[in-house]
């Protein structure tokens, strides 16, 4: 185990460095030099040679790349051209918005798909397969910003449980948390649905090999026969999904940020793109990369609890 | 004592009536033998003890198990039976096994299930009891770190480890190698002795059953056709089928003498090399040697056997002579010309080849008609022939079908039939070698030996040079001039086929032939 989780967290730093330079690169060919934009069309080219000088954009390629990645790696993301703040800064300020988010969708989209997966999957072609089935149908088909109006309809307009929008900070978490809940719901439902399809079709393979059968024939009943070799089985292409689900509520949570006004990532990159604020673009990119890759490392080292096959292969 | 008694047992799945009226009955500590070819309704007389039919069966008659009716008892009832009054063995040990518990909680959880010990009590029984079976390794294996033998004896500690009465193995042995199916069985014989156990055991090869059964069951269509003690039942056969069964398994393919002829097949010290998983980060991958120094020659008309063990390299070899793969030494050449050329498959060489695979199910298009099938490879040549027709409807008849079947789908042929279609398809191109790779192993015996004789019959039209290779020794004795018995990834042995088969000299082949299960010859019986 010891073994394959270190092969993993290789694999992690190569791919850091991969996306890194990568990132670096896009940046670098997009058109739009970030010092015309900062000056405006009439700037003179002495002064837009000196801005270029000072933020560094006449250095050569190399030596940016180099400065950018030290920089990040000692906390220095670099400063924003149109903020005027350090970007370490604005990105504190977003991530603990979006990060607590992602991950309070993702605790109720498995919370959710769990139970709603195996239920259907142990009552296959039954009444609650069907009705599960049905509104994970659903479930796929709603676009999530419609469902958070509706949410906002219902719970914070007509019922006044919940705010409408918007973020009081983490001062008092019980509140941070209950204004995170209508997005959250918002966004974990698609999820869910997904999810619990997954669950339930990747748990009717596993049902389906032979050691269940063994299991049967040992004595066990369906239901034991389910819950101590089945499920255990099914969660290989579950954890996939997981997985790439993380990293999509993490930077791709933006409409929902619009819908409910957080303060989020999503937000913050939309507006760096189109002010063309490249150093927090750059920056705010690597910085989901990193997440996303450690998830992921996240989701390997699972496996490898999962499933013995994978930790003696490496 | 009766153990077992099957009275009138009909099963229906939906509309179909798989079992009709089947009776049976057998003694403790007896071993009984249930045969016949697929589809006979034997797996479903096995699964009806266990109480493990499939959602929308219906049963009548009576199934009693002691004084227990297990038709007539609840599900929960049924639970506290299975494992430990009565277990299950079942065909394919690979798939057995749950592959995230180790071997040992395995067999554990049958006792924990059934018997109010505590954990450590029931790993200590496990581990007990995997020795029981000849697994000499820690309980905290994993099943993919074993063989698949190895995983049977598992799933045998797993269904003897409470002592049941009753041990059913569907198919145990079928899966397996030949020497290790000869200790499998050794292995179950031993258990039913010592534990005083019923061994109702399902095969469908009538060596086994007549080396290991004391009570033979014959079932054709759902209907037990004739069943009695082993001795008598041999010496006796009453019903037309079984001893057509008997026939067929005996059978000896009527070959006609070779005709001599050039050099065709020259394979020249070839080896490969697999690259394996690396075992340090940036060091080099190992490499495992699945070929190594083979030569051999095959002439024309030649009828040559590749016989040899699952992992010896057999079908290396034949993706290697088919040039689906390059060689890392030495050369493989067919009448003078190298099968890869240029890291390419040498097309010219190519279409004077051609192979049958194994499995008359899945190596054929299902969306296309059989004329498209079996012109296939017309592909391989530089223009199709013109009477295209003429030739596929040749090709149909010559190995016993109609002109009319180039209009069908393949879904619409039998196992044997799908084969002779496969046949035809190597037949089209008229090519100088044909692989038959598994050719027969999937097919009952009846039709095994229908499709033999239909491949000595094509030697007899034209000269046909192939290269036979079979787990089976006796079909690939029946059929060749000449045998190759290959043994991790060398030709450990080759010469004429009848003098390898009388009087082996390596010691493999001897340990081979020692452990190939034989029919009795029946005056001798």
């Amino acid at each position: 185990m010891i073994r394959y989780a270190g092969k993993r967290l290789l694999s992690l730093v190569l791919s850091l460095i991969a996306a890194s330079i990568v990132i670096f690169a896009v940046i670098e060919v997009i058109p739009g030099d970030p010092a015309s934009f900062m000056l405006g069309v009439n700037a003179r080219a002495d002064t837009l040679e000196a801005l270029r000088d000072q933020m560094g954009l006449n250095d050569p390629l190399h030596v940016r790349y180099f400065n950018w990645v030290t920089g990040m790696l000692t906390g220095d993301f670099g400063t924003s051209w149109t903020y005027k703040t350090p970007v370490v800064d604005l990105v504190n300020d977003r991530i603990w918005v979006s990060l607590p988010l992602a991950v309070y969708a993702l605790i109720l989209s498995t919370l959710i798909a769990f139970p709603a997966g195996i239920i259907a999957a142990s009552r296959r072609g039954g009444p609650a397969d069907m009705s599960i089935m049905g509104a994970t149908q659903l479930g796929v088909a709603i676009p999530n910003f419609w469902f958070a109006m509706i949410l906002v309809l219902i719970f914070a307009i007509n019922l006044r449980w919940f705010s409408a929008g918007g973020f009081p900070g983490w001062d008092n978490p019980a509140l941070a948390i209950k204004s995170l809940t209508l997005p959250a719901i918002a966004l974990a439902l698609p999820q869910a649905a997904i999810l619990a399809r997954v669950m339930r079709s990747s748990l009717l393979d596993t049902l389906g090999e032979d050691y269940i059968r063994t299991a049967r024939a040992k004595g066990l009943t369906r239901r034991q026969a389910l819950w101590r070799h089945a499920v255990r089985n099914a969660l290989i292409p579950v954890l996939t999904i997981i997985g790439l689900q993380f990293s999509f509520l993490l930077a791709g949570g933006i409409i929902i940020e619009q819908v409910f006004f957080l303060p989020g990532l999503g937000r913050l990159i939309f507006q760096s793109i189109s002010g063309r604020d490249l150093i927090v673009v750059e920056s705010v990119v690597m910085l989901l990369v990193f997440v996303v890759i450690v998830v992921n490392f996240a989701v390997d080292i699972a496996y490898g609890a999962v499933d013995p096959r994978l930790r003696s292969k490496s | 004592m009766t153990l077992l008694s099957i009275k009138n047992l009909t099963l229906a799945i939906g509309d179909t009536e798989i079992l009709h009226d089947v009776d049976l009955s057998m003694q403790a500590g007896e071993i009984a033998a249930i045969t016949g070819e697929s589809g006979s309704g034997k797996s479903m007389t096995a699964l009806s003890v266990m109480g493990l039919l499939p959602t929308g069966s219906k049963t009548t008659g009576r199934i009693m198990l002691d004084d227990t009716d297990i038709l007539d008892v609840t599900e929960k009832h049924l639970c506290t039976l299975r494992g430990n009054v009565m277990g299950m063995v079942f065909q394919e040990p690979m798939t057995a096994l749950n592959p995230v518990q180790t071997i040992g909680a395995q067999v554990a959880e049958t006792i924990l299930i059934h018997e109010g010990t505590t954990k450590a009590q029931a790993h200590a029984r496990a581990a007990d009891m995997l020795r029981k079976v000849g697994l000499d390794m820690s309980p905290n294996r994993y099943p993919h770190e074993l063989s698949g033998g190895q995983r049977q004896r598992v799933v045998i500690a797993m269904a003897i480890a409470l002592r049941p009465k009753l041990l059913i193995a569907d198919e145990p042995t079928t899966a397996l190698d030949v020497t290790t199916q000869a200790t499998i069985l050794d292995l179950l014989r031993d258990l039913v002795r010592e534990f005083e156990m019923g061994l109702l055991i399902i095969t469908h090869d009538l060596a086994v059953v007549a080396n290991i059964a004391d009570q033979i069951i014959v079932m054709q269509n759902g209907r037990v056709v004739e069943s009695g003690a082993t001795q008598t039942l041999l010496r006796n056969m009453q019903h037309p089928y079984t001893k057509a069964l008997f026939d067929a398994s005996r059978h000896r393919v009527d070959l006609p003498p070779k005709i001599a002829g050039d050099p065709l097949l020259n394979v020249k010290d070839v080896a490969r090399d697999y690259p394996m998983p690396r075992t340090t980060v940036f060091g080099k991958r190992p490499k495992f040697r699945a070929l190594d120094a083979i030569t051999f020659q095959i002439e024309q008309g030649e009828r040559v056997g590749l016989v040899g063990e699952s992992g010896c390299g057999k079908s290396t070899l034949t993706h290697a002579i088919l040039g689906l793969e390059d060689v890392q030494r030495g050369q493989i050449t067919l009448a003078g010309s190298p099968v890869f050329t240029d890291n390419r498959p040498n097309l010219s060489v190519r279409r004077r080849m051609q192979v049958v695979f194994q499995d008359p199910y899945s190596s054929f298009n299902p969306r296309h008609k059989v004329r498209r099938l079996i012109s296939e490879p017309w592909h391989l040549l530089p223009t199709p022939p013109a009477d295209a027709d003429a030739s596929i409807t040749r090709a149909l008849r010559e190995v016993g079908l109609q002109a009319g079947d180039a209009d069908k789908y393949i879904h619409e042929f039998s196992g044997g039939q799908r084969q002779r279609i496969a046949i035809a398809r190597a037949l089209i191109v008229e090519p100088d070698l044909i692989i038959f790779d598994e050719a027969v192993s999937a097919l009952d015996v009846s039709v095994r030996a229908q499709v033999l004789d239909l491949i000595a019959d094509l030697c007899r039209k034209r000269r046909l040079a192939y290269l036979f290779i079979s787990h089976d020794l006796t079909v690939v004795r029946g059929v060749t001039d000449r045998v190759l018995v290959m043994k991790a990834g060398q030709i450990v042995e080759q010469g004429d086929s009848e003098q390898v088969f009388t009087a082996p000299t390596h010691p493999y082949t001897k340990t081979l032939l020692a452990a190939a299960p034989r029919l009795p010859e029946l005056d001798k019986v």
